[in-house]
């Protein structure tokens, strides 16, 4: 697993590269929490154009990552996921809480 | 119906494990005449099976053991049995119920997902004993001289 991260201003990008499972989850939930106690991140957003599986485990991931970033009224997005990842996140109904978008240009153009 | 082949894997309830087991069965499902949508649907199960018998069964605890067994049918079928001997679950209907998890941090889709992708789910449990989950799915035989 590899991840990227960018700050721009109060908004952290962060984009997996690999499968999206319980082991990366795990280390993910720590690594992001970091950034976000640090006080000067509001939004997130994730981009999984490169992530080529995706499990409850991710799921449970993002979704306490929008709990956390909702509670502090800042915005959350999912970018870029191929259809067999954007199967099992419409399948979990996370599109109904978190915006997904094709590209993080798209965000920006909103 | 016969079984035409089969594979057994033994590991220890390592995290690391769980995408050991998925990309194993995924190769191995690649003799069944199904879709490439079809084995990322039996990896996502396998995951979401290794994953619960790590995190719930052996409470992340390394060293306990977990079994996997895929059977292929001349039929084009297929039976997954995962085993480990954990702490059991007490209640399996209420485990079964979509979001329901003991774990917070845990969206509670695991059992879902496999009722979802495989034909029949069997959960057979004992606190303290363990758990034994047994999937099936069948594919239908496509013709592919009568596609082409």
């Amino acid at each position: 697993m590899e991840v990227d991260f960018k700050q721009v201003r109060n908004t952290l990008v962060i984009k997996i590269i690999g499968e999206l499972d319980l082991v990366v989850a795990d280390k993910l939930r720590k690594q992001i929490d970091k950034k976000l106690n640090e006080g000067t991140i509001k939004n997130l957003i994730i981009n999984l154009e490169k992530v080529t599986f995706i499990d409850s485990s991710g799921l449970g991931m993002i979704i306490g990552r929008y709990k956390k970033i909702s509670a502090k009224n800042g915005k959350i997005y999912i970018v870029g996921a191929k259809p067999n990842v954007e199967k099992i996140l419409f399948f979990s109904g996370i599109n109904k809480l978190i915006p997904m978008y094709k590209s993080e240009q798209e965000i920006i153009s909103i | 119906m016969s079984v035409k082949n089969f594979v057994k894997l033994e590991f220890s309830s390592l995290p690391e494990n769980v995408a050991f087991a998925r990309a194993s069965v995924g190769a191995f499902v690649t003799q069944l005449d199904c879709t490439l949508d079809d084995i990322e649907e039996i990896k996502l199960v396998i995951s979401e099976a290794v994953s619960n018998s790590v995190i719930h069964g052996y409470n992340n605890d390394p060293h306990g053991q977990i079994v996997v067994i895929v059977y292929i049918f001349d039929n084009n079928g297929l039976e997954i049995i995962v085993e480990d001997y954990g702490k059991g679950i007490t209640d399996i209907s209420k485990a079964l119920k979509p979001t329901y998890s003991t774990d917070p941090v845990r969206m509670g889709l695991g059992f879902t997902f496999m009722q979802s992708f495989m034909d029949e789910l069997e959960v057979h449990s004992e606190p303290n004993k363990g758990t034994s989950l047994k999937m099936l799915r069948s594919f239908a035989i496509i013709n592919k001289e009568a596609l082409a």
